[in-house]
């Protein structure tokens, strides 16, 4: 025993020295803070024109920050996001050159256009709960062309198309330095802001919703809630690039808003690559910059985005980002084994809150005119392993998916000590504590392996998105507490050597430990295991095996779906066979495996 | 006042309806929707002024090269915008290729040809009337095109093996089905529909670069109410969608009117994500 805990402490001492050392993140910031120095000193060599063409950057970028957030992490296609600038734009101008009531002053009046952006962010985002890629996208087309025609549309208002003079912001920031800096400030803090954003756990949901949708729910990521507030987020932003756009244009007509410039914002973003902030803020200042080095260019800018974006997507579909990420090229050991230490379990779940049992009573579902499983009886006790076995589309799977609130069944219910859980509120489980796998991993590939096991815990994370924004100490304790657990989880599979690299580069096995281990991030009461040794090699299912056994061990209630006969008899304390959605056999391993009928249907011989 | 409403309610409503058949089209072919759809109707009318107007053309030759270059168009979005990405693991990669290519016309469009609207040929030499040849002639063109496309589907060998992949791909090629050059074929199909729609339009509508995304979003408004696939729902929803714009034109003005097309399809939409026609279905984990 002794030794067993001195094993788990060394071994926790070079878990924490793995993860990512002070060194690597000052390395990160450095393109930030060399951008920072330049963009400070710029006013030293950049001269009158080139002010302006740095201060439209700024502009730009504190845009694309915003959509960055929707379109490069939560992988949105919101095309018409010029619709936000127009709206900034013009409740700056309208606002402050007092075409309704009194003239506000500037600040106050971008202020206003925060709010109405936020608001409208929100409104044109919300329809992406519902609709899919294409018809999200021209939803937000038709959105960016009908906000243009009102301005046009109202001209007791906007002034039509003659236009609306734009804000004058007071010294400091009247003169043509004093703007840019003005601009580039906040094009610094939405920097800030954003990078915060990425590197929390909400930055990880966003690409979990984008690369891994299931998982992500499965993880306890709502939707809903976490779009919205991006969504509002990044129309806030987009509204006081509109008021700084008003400015700097000095005058703005319903023709400054094209979906030209809707669409450079969309492809900054995809040049620079996803998931990535640095990578779009180069593809913002290079979009800008470009035409200015050729005049005959600019008549065809839209035109060369256009062809940039079909490179882009034909090419280069990770951008920027991908080229500059020279650390994932470095080739991994070809000859890798995974050693899960299951004695380290039981320190990583602790103590599991006692919920009583997992039941299905009486469950029937059916797609169309198929029965999947019908009146199923389940009942998984925890601290042990409970085997389900049968036929392929017997309904082990269905199953699963009724448990974890994937389907709602058409009758029945499952409880969980009694109570029914929802069905259909997938991301309800994780607070219950019902983790799951899935049968082809659902991982997010370009996530490094510790960022897709940290999305585990994603309940467990306390700070709220505005204090992840700021980055206060709620959100950079709960970020030191979840690296360190998910470093644990690693362990636990036997995977912290690979922490940091990209998860799309790792084997087929070590995906399927990956989900484990994200899955152990939720201390689970329930762990829903479905066909986790599929793929597997015959030593890797047996320490597989050992594994499941210890998390059973420490009080987890595992359901485990597996096709591997030896794995289910080895170690399940309960066996269910299905055969047609319906129970065939149930009870201890020794019973099943004597008994008639199953032999007949699934055992063979 | 009410005739005349209905008549370009009904003529536009086609001209939608059209476009929205080349969605469909596409579609079938490949599980794409692609926002050429539009720019390929406002390529017929540039077209067709191009070769009739510019170069005096005679009426027939220049119809027929109108959409042969509808059709020409439609391959290259095919082999640019589609195929590359069809085997990509990323799906919604058509989304951005297809948004390229058609941006890439739209403004090579209105560089090479104008910015402004330019002037339509009359097509036939007849009297101006109220029911004039300018509303007529789409809605002429959108029944030939629907009956057409039904007898293709349902009484040829083509049109059954382009039923075969629409409705499995997979299986259609172990079939032993030319599941690339049917797919191009198709797309060749589209690019002449569309190419239709813009030129039997193109007196209401001019030949007018902007005409592209004007065309790609009303086109769709009928493919997600009528239903993916479904080309007489996409019919009816065209005439409809074209009736509604028509009568919103007139009773609260056109600015308004299009605010008000985009809040029914918008409500529509989100009421009911798979269309007015069909019921939604459970997605697989």
């Amino acid at each position: 025993m002794d030794t067993e805990v001195t094993q788990q402490a060394t071994s926790f001492r070079t878990a924490r020295s793995e993860a990512p050392a002070p060194a690597s993140v000052l390395s990160m910031a450095l393109p930030f803070l060399a951008l920072l120095v330049v963009g400070l000193t710029f006013p030293l060599y950049g001269g009158g024109y080139w002010g302006v063409i740095a201060t439209r950057a700024c502009v730009y970028w504190v845009l694309v920050s915003g959509l960055n957030l929707v379109v490069g992490f939560a992988g949105q296609i919101a095309i018409g996001w010029v619709a936000l600038l127009t709206l900034g734009a013009y409740t700056t101008s309208v606002l402050a050159a007092g075409n309704v009531g009194p003239a506000w002053p500037p600040y106050l009046a971008l202020a206003a256009a925060t709010v109405v952006g936020g608001v409208f962010g929100l409104i044109i985002g919300l329809p992406a709960l519902r609709l899919r890629t294409f018809y999200f996208a021209i939803t937000t087309l038709g959105f960016a062309t009908i906000v243009t025609q009102v301005a046009l549309a109202w001209q007791s208002v906007t002034g039509g198309g003659v236009g609306v003079a734009g804000p004058q912001f007071p010294e400091p920031f009247a003169s043509q330095w004093g703007f840019y800096y003005f601009c580039f400030g906040i094009a610094a803090v939405c920097t800030w802001m954003t990078a915060n954003i990425a590197a929390s756990r909400f930055g990880r949901a966003l690409t979990a919703i984008r690369d891994a949708e299931v998982a992500a729910e499965a993880s306890g990521i709502s939707k809903p809630m976490l779009l919205g507030v991006v969504f509002v987020f990044s129309g806030a932003v987009a509204a006081i690039a509109g008021g700084l756009f008003a400015s700097l244009q000095s005058y703005i007509t319903p023709d400054a808003f094209t979906i030209d410039l809707s669409v450079l914002f969309f492809i900054a973003i995809l040049i620079g690559g996803r998931s990535s902030i640095f990578g779009p803020l180069l593809g913002t200042i290079l979009l800008t910059v470009l035409p200015e080095f050729a005049a005959p260019l600019v008549a065809w800018s839209t035109f060369l985005y256009a062809v940039l974006l079909l490179v882009i997507v034909l090419v280069i579909p990770g951008g920027i980002a991908e080229l500059l990420d020279f650390k994932n090229r470095r080739p991994l050991e070809s000859d890798r084994a995974i050693i899960p230490r299951p004695e380290l379990v039981a320190h990583l779940i602790g103590t599991t809150p006692a919920t009583g049992k997992l039941t299905l009573e009486q469950v029937t579902l059916t797609f169309g005119g198929v029965r999947a499983i019908s009146e199923l009886d389940l009942k998984i006790d925890p601290g042990q392993v409970h085997g389900l076995i049968g036929p392929n589309g017997s309904g082990k799977t269905t199953t699963l998916n009724v448990i974890s609130g994937y389907y709602a069944p058409q009758q029945g219910t499952a409880k969980l000590n009694g109570v029914a859980m929802r069905a259909l509120v997938r991301h309800e489980r994780a607070t219950l504590r019902i983790a799951r796998t899935f049968q082809t991993p659902r991982i997010v590939g370009s996530a490094s392996v510790l960022q897709n096991v940290m999305i585990g815990g994603t309940v467990d994370g306390k700070a709220t998105f505005v204090e992840s924004l700021l980055s206060l100490p709620r959100h950079r304790r709960d970020e030191t507490v979840l690296r360190e657990t998910a470093m644990q989880a690693l362990a636990v599979v036997g995977l912290e050597r690979l922490a940091n690299v990209r998860a799309d580069r790792l084997q087929h096995s070590e995906l399927r430990f990956i989900e484990i281990a994200r899955a152990l991030m939720m201390r689970p009461a329930y762990l829903l295991l479905d066909e986790p040794a599929a793929g597997l090699s015959v030593d890797e299912i047996e320490r597989l095996g050992a594994l499941i056994q210890a998390i059973a061990r420490a009080g987890t209630g595992v359901l485990l779906v597996e096709h591997h006969a030896d794995l289910i008899f080895d170690i399940c304390h309960h066996v269910t066979v299905l055969n047609l959605g319906r129970t065939l056999a149930a009870g201890t391993p020794a019973e099943i495996r004597s008994h008639r009928e199953v032999i007949a249907a699934y055992l063979g011989a | 006042m009410l005739e005349s409403i209905v008549l370009s309610g009904v003529a536009i409503g086609c001209v939608y309806a059209l476009i929205a058949i080349t969605y469909n089209v596409m579609f079938a072919a490949s599980r794409v929707f692609s926002f050429t759809a539009g720019t390929l109707g406002m390529i017929g009318g540039v077209l067709g002024s191009l070769f009739i107007a510019r170069m005096g053309m005679p009426v027939a030759v220049g119809f027929l090269l109108a959409l042969a270059g509808g059709a020409v168009l439609g391959v290259i979005t095919e082999i640019v915008a589609v195929r590359p990405v069809l085997k990509s693991l990323e799906q919604h990669l058509y989304v951005l290729s297809t948004l390229a290519l058609a941006l890439m016309v739209q403004q090579f469009t209105a560089i090479e040809w104008s910015t402004e609207p330019q002037p339509f040929p009359r097509l036939l030499d007849l009297a101006r009337s109220d029911f004039d040849q300018q509303f007529w002639l789409p809605m002429l063109a959108c029944a030939a095109v629907i009956v057409g496309i039904e007898l293709l589907y349902r009484h040829t060998l083509i049109g059954h093996a382009f039923l075969a992949i629409a409705e499995d791909n997979y299986a259609a090629r172990a079939l032993g089905l030319p599941e690339r050059g049917l797919r191009m074929t198709s797309f060749a199909l589209a690019g002449a529909i569309g190419a239709l729609a813009g030129f039997a339009g193109g007196e209401m509508l001019l030949a007018f670069f902007a005409n592209a995304p004007m065309l790609t979003f009303y086109g769709f408004v009928p493919v997600a109410l009528g239903g993916l696939g479904n080309n007489r729902g996409a019919v009816a929803a065209g005439i409809l969608l074209g009736l509604f714009q028509q009568s919103a034109n007139f009773l609260v003005g056109g600015i308004f009117a299009s605010v008000a097309v985009f809040t029914v399809f918008i409500v529509v939409l989100l009421v009911r994500p798979a269309g007015l026609a069909s019921s939604a279905q459970q997605r697989r984990v």
